[in-house]
């Protein structure tokens, strides 16, 4: 099959295809058991069991809070811009998806390897942030507007020390593509390297994705829904579905740059193929950002401000600073 | 505080806050699964009120005096006694409460000159109609004989 496709739509085009449908594949499945983690680890950590009715251990549950999400009206309001409503959860998705291209899950299992792969995800994860705007401006619904707003204020906030963590690593390696990343990483893996930058990247790419406790623009208690407060059924799931992914995507990118992708640690493989060590460094990565959420309360908007301004940004740049001094001296 | 130190304390804060949520993230499940697994209720709870049986003379001692009823502040109780000769004491043959509008305030225990009511432990009551609610608890003790 694999030939045959490759003689009609030539090597790279079918590569890129069958790429896709993997990616949405898995983007769902992925979604479908990070739901149910997460909800298993907010009972535990609450000392309730979760879910466990559906299925061995309510595996089955978020399959069959899937599907009455699919049967579910699209409500559209009367007075919403209907063109950018229908459009933002398509929007808001779509650039995730073009992130998972780039992603080195293993030597040979890359989609594209291409040599910006690094400023093409962090470019592409900037659309979301546009989506989220288009639906809450779309919803003419002053919570909706709301969340929209705070949710681009802190992007721009955040966006900042997030590239600049990012850039340390850049600098190191010398590269934009995550395979030369992670091979750079076959001993020492750059979290021992860079401790500030990874622990930087990770709030902000906490930020980033709209995790708690910086998920204020869609704070229940203060903006019923916040942005998606319009949306029902699969346009709501959409949004769902792009949070999940964003957040695979975002903790594969914290593996790659400063967890060692492929590698065991200390350049041990232990017998473990590639790909599994670093979906289990990413899954490990998506826990630690669950087990915050359900640690700390949501942070206030200026509280949030300050934290960006004051301390991120700051130290993001004296950490770049001193790493290009360290680098130019060596 | 100065800029760093309150860095410090934030970061702190940020570890205890993770180690408490990890140990309860590995402490057993609290939850009793309601429908298939019981909690044996404490003795202090406070269900509806029923009648002591005593073990001399293997009934209740309620003497129909109506304290209870006069003191009841939702007015819920309705007692009905009768003398099985002019000189005997009069024995209750009628006590009716109407669960629905109790407030379990315990006036009617606390009142009661012969003490012969107390809480039940009873929580799970269910009916289809208001008057289920409507509780005699002369038949409870009769039907809770056998």
């Amino acid at each position: 099959m694999w030939q045959a496709l490759g003689n009609m739509l030539g090597a790279d085009l079918s590569r890129l295809l069958l790429g896709l449908v993997i990616i949405l594949a898995f983007s769902q499945l992925n979604a479908l058991f990070l739901v149910w983690l997460e909800r298993k680890v907010a009972g535990h950590i609450q000392l309730r069991p979760g879910p466990k009715e559906v299925g061995p251990f309510g595996l089955l549950q978020t399959i069959v809070d899937g599907i009455k999400l699919v049967g579910k009206e699209l409500i559209t309001p009367r007075l919403a811009d209907r063109k950018l409503f229908v459009l933002a959860p398509v929007l808001v998705f779509m650039p995730v998806l073009v992130g998972f291209m780039v992603l080195p899950f293993s030597p040979g299992l890359i989609i594209r390897d291409m040599n910006v792969g690094l400023l093409l995800i962090f470019a592409f994860s900037t659309f979301s942030v546009l989506a989220i705007l288009a639906g809450g401006w779309a919803s003419n619904n002053k919570y909706a507007l709301l969340g929209a707003i705070r949710s681009v204020a802190q992007n721009v906030a955040y966006e900042i020390p997030l590239l600049l963590s990012v850039m340390a690593v850049v600098l190191t390696v010398n590269s934009l593509r995550l395979s030369d990343i992670v091979s750079a990483q076959h001993r020492v893996w750059f979290f021992m390297l860079q401790p500030v930058a990874a622990l930087i990247y990770l709030i902000c790419a906490t930020a980033e994705t709209n995790r708690a406790p910086f998920d204020i623009p869609e704070a229940e208690s203060e903006l019923v829904a916040g942005f998606h407060t319009e949306y029902s059924g699969m346009r709501f799931g959409l949004f769902f579905l792009a949070e999940y992914t964003n957040m695979f995507v975002v903790c594969a990118v914290a593996t790659a740059l400063f967890f060692g992708g492929w590698y065991g640690p200390f350049g041990f493989q232990l017998g473990i193929p590639g790909v599994v060590w670093f979906l289990l460094k990413t899954y490990f990565l998506l826990f630690v950002i669950m087990w915050v959420r359900w640690t700390f309360p949501r942070l206030r908007f200026d509280q949030l401000m300050n934290f960006s301004w004051k301390v991120m940004i700051p130290l993001s740049l004296a950490n770049l600073v001193v790493t290009a001094a360290v680098i130019k001296l060596i | 505080m100065g800029y760093w130190s309150e860095m410090l304390e934030g970061g702190w804060s940020v570890v205890e806050g993770m180690r408490v949520t990890v140990r309860r993230l590995v402490q057993p499940v609290v939850t009793v699964q309601y429908p298939r697994k019981h909690l044996q209720p404490s003795p202090a709870y406070r269900g509806h009120t029923e009648l002591k049986r005593f073990a001399e003379t293997e009934t209740h001692a309620c003497i129909a005096c109506g304290t209870c009823q006069r003191r009841c502040p939702s007015g819920v109780i309705k007692v009905q006694g009768v003398k099985s000769h002019a000189k005997s004491s009069k024995v209750a043959t009628h006590y009716l409460i109407d669960y629905t509008r109790c407030s379990l305030c315990g006036l009617c225990v606390e009142c009661c000159p012969t003490q012969t009511l107390k809480f039940s432990t009873q929580f799970a009551l269910e009916g289809v109609s208001r008057w289920d609610g409507v509780i005699d608890l002369i038949e409870r003790l009769e039907e809770n004989k056998s």
